[in-house]
């Protein structure tokens, strides 16, 4: 199995605090990774790394062996990093299916003047791309929703939606921050089982931060426990049960 | 109440109200995506106005010709102004968006003057079509060329926003910039899309008010900018119909207080209209009155 993302020795400070320290990080083909850690322990920084919001301190990020470091967020998205938000950030007076087409603004080639003067390359793309929102948004059986306004939509769906977006970009590798938050046990269940049909269908790789243990510990081959900015652990879910670190970190002495 | 009077005040309205809405356009769509108000914009207009005037009166160009050369001036001029001077703010606090704005606004001002004094030029005649004669009266062509051109233009970009993909973008960019990037659209690339499609847009009312206001000076653009930013509000600025909107009632009243009331009373009249409006409906008539949830 080859390496998705690779990072190595990432740091990053924010005036005299260091944010995030030493962090490395190793995501293989089609892996569901999780990244856990108590609060404040630099996890969404690192989404903030990973995607180019923050610029590293130090260190390097690779995916696919191409550095990310000093990228832009639309250049790292091209290249094929996706992304969620812990409190959703859809477009909320666009469309559910407007919302999809976003996110392959990428892969429609027409210009701008065949967009003024609706060319066939206008057509040929514009009805390309519907269809495929369409099968993206039939995935997450939010189809029957597609004309309604995003804002519109039941909290849960409008979680599935933002993983409809950025599976929309056509990612090799997806985070999810908090995908679970604010759901109860019984939709927890049901996204474990997409998030899991999602990596296998689109044969992507799947990193994830979440608080809620069950999940994590039910879904993810490999973890990285975060503390205070450094890696306090990494291991196979039943490792990282048993590491006396990690329970130091969440359940205090 | 003579009624042919009223409805030649009426097309007199819609047609210094259609140039007000091509201006208005301009400034809704920059605050949309910039979030800032482009004080900028009505220089845009005398720009576009001059550039023609430089075109065919000094140097001979044809007239079809001047159109288009105007059209990218102020279109590029309007990538520029992005560039130089608002880019570099892009995370500063409103406020120093807003006095750049105006800086901008005296910079071209005072330019102009210097290139060109500040004694009117006459602008060239374009319009060279015959009356529209309707039962007992004619439109000039002026007016109803003016009219036509307006709604054709907003009727595509209205299309463009919401059919094509930088249309889409453009949407994106203006509800959250940061989701935007993240999904692989390119900020920069689609403000300055927006800054030259609001700009082309002002060169266009640019040359169809001075076609029928056939005077031009270096502060041309003040006063007319000034009109469309308050169509704009009026309509709801971010709104793109709202703009439209907004610049027809605009022309409308100002023509019909010129008629009815008094055309001193005319600009009285307009900011008193905005005053109303903006305390019945603080977000403009087709503004949502967005309600912060506790």
């Amino acid at each position: 199995m080859s390496t998705v993302l690779e990072v190595k020795d990432l740091g990053i400070n924010f005036g005299g605090l260091r944010a995030v320290d030493d962090f490395n990080l190793e995501i293989e083909e089609n892996q569901l990774y999780g990244l856990i850690g108590p609060n404040g322990a630099g996890k969404t920084t690192i989404f903030n790394l990973l995607t180019g919001v923050y610029v590293p301190t130090d260190g390097v990020i690779k995916l696919n062996g191409v550095k990310l470091n000093r990228k832009v967020p639309s250049a790292i998205a091209k290249l094929g990093i996706a992304r969620t938000f812990q409190n959703i950030r859809l477009f909320s007076d666009l469309s559910v299916i407007e919302n999809v087409k976003i996110g392959m603004h990428n892969q429609v080639r027409y210009s701008l003047f065949q967009g003024i003067l609706r060319t066939p390359a206008f057509h040929h793309d514009e009805d390309f791309i519907e269809k495929e929102s369409m099968k993206l948004l039939e995935v997450f059986k939010l189809h029957s929703y597609a004309h309604i306004k995003a804002s519109n939509l039941p909290y849960g769906k409008q979680r599935e939606l933002e993983i409809a977006r950025a599976l929309a970009t056509n990612p090799k590798l997806l985070l999810l921050d908090e995908p679970a938050a604010g759901m109860n046990p019984q939709e927890t269940k049901e996204l474990m089982e997409t998030i899991k049909h999602v990596r296998d269908q689109f044969k992507i790789s799947i990193l994830l931060i979440e608080h809620d243990m069950k999940l994590v510990m039910g879904i993810c081959e490999k973890i990285t426990v975060l503390n205070y900015g450094t890696v306090l652990a990494s291991g196979t879910p039943s490792e990282i049960q048993n590491n006396k670190q990690v329970i130091k970190a969440y359940l205090g002495e | 109440m003579n009624i042919s009077q009223f409805f030649l005040q009426l097309i007199n309205g819609l047609n210094i109200g259609s140039i007000y809405a091509l201006v208005a356009l301009g400034y809704t769509m920059v605050y949309g995506i910039a979030k800032l108000i482009n004080f900028a914009h009505g220089e845009i207009i005398m720009v576009g106005s001059y550039t023609v005037f430089v075109c065919t009166t000094l140097m001979g160009m044809p007239i079809w010709l001047s159109i288009p050369v105007s059209i990218i001036v102020c279109a590029g001029l309007g990538i520029c102004i992005e560039k130089v001077a608002y880019k570099p703010l892009r995370n500063a606090s409103r406020i120093y968006l807003l006095i750049t704005a105006i800086g901008i606004s005296f910079f071209l001002q005072s330019l102009f003057q210097l290139i060109f004094t500040s004694n009117p030029k006459s602008f060239p005649t374009i319009i060279q079509l015959p009356p529209l004669t309707l039962g007992s009266f004619s439109i000039s062509a002026n007016y109803y060329l003016t009219f036509v051109v307006s709604v054709i233009l907003m009727i595509v970009l209205d299309r463009f926003v919401k059919l094509t993909k930088t249309g889409r973008a453009m949407r994106a960019v203006s509800e959250d910039q940061g989701a935007a990037q993240l999904m692989g659209i390119n900020i920069n690339k689609t403000i300055s899309i927006t800054f030259a499609i609001g700009s082309a847009l002002a060169a266009v009312a640019g040359i169809l008010y001075s076609s029928s206001y056939p005077l031009i000076n270096p502060f041309m653009g003040s006063t007319l900018g000034i009109k469309a930013f308050i169509a704009a509000v009026v309509g709801g600025i971010g709104i793109i119909p709202g703009a439209v909107l907004g610049g027809f009632i605009l022309g409308i009243i100002e023509s019909l207080t010129k008629a009815y009331i008094s055309s001193q009373m005319t600009d009285a009249i307009v900011f008193l209209v905005l005053i109303v409006v903006l305390v019945f409906k603080p977000a403009g008539l087709l503004g949502k009155n967005r309600k912060e949830k506790v």
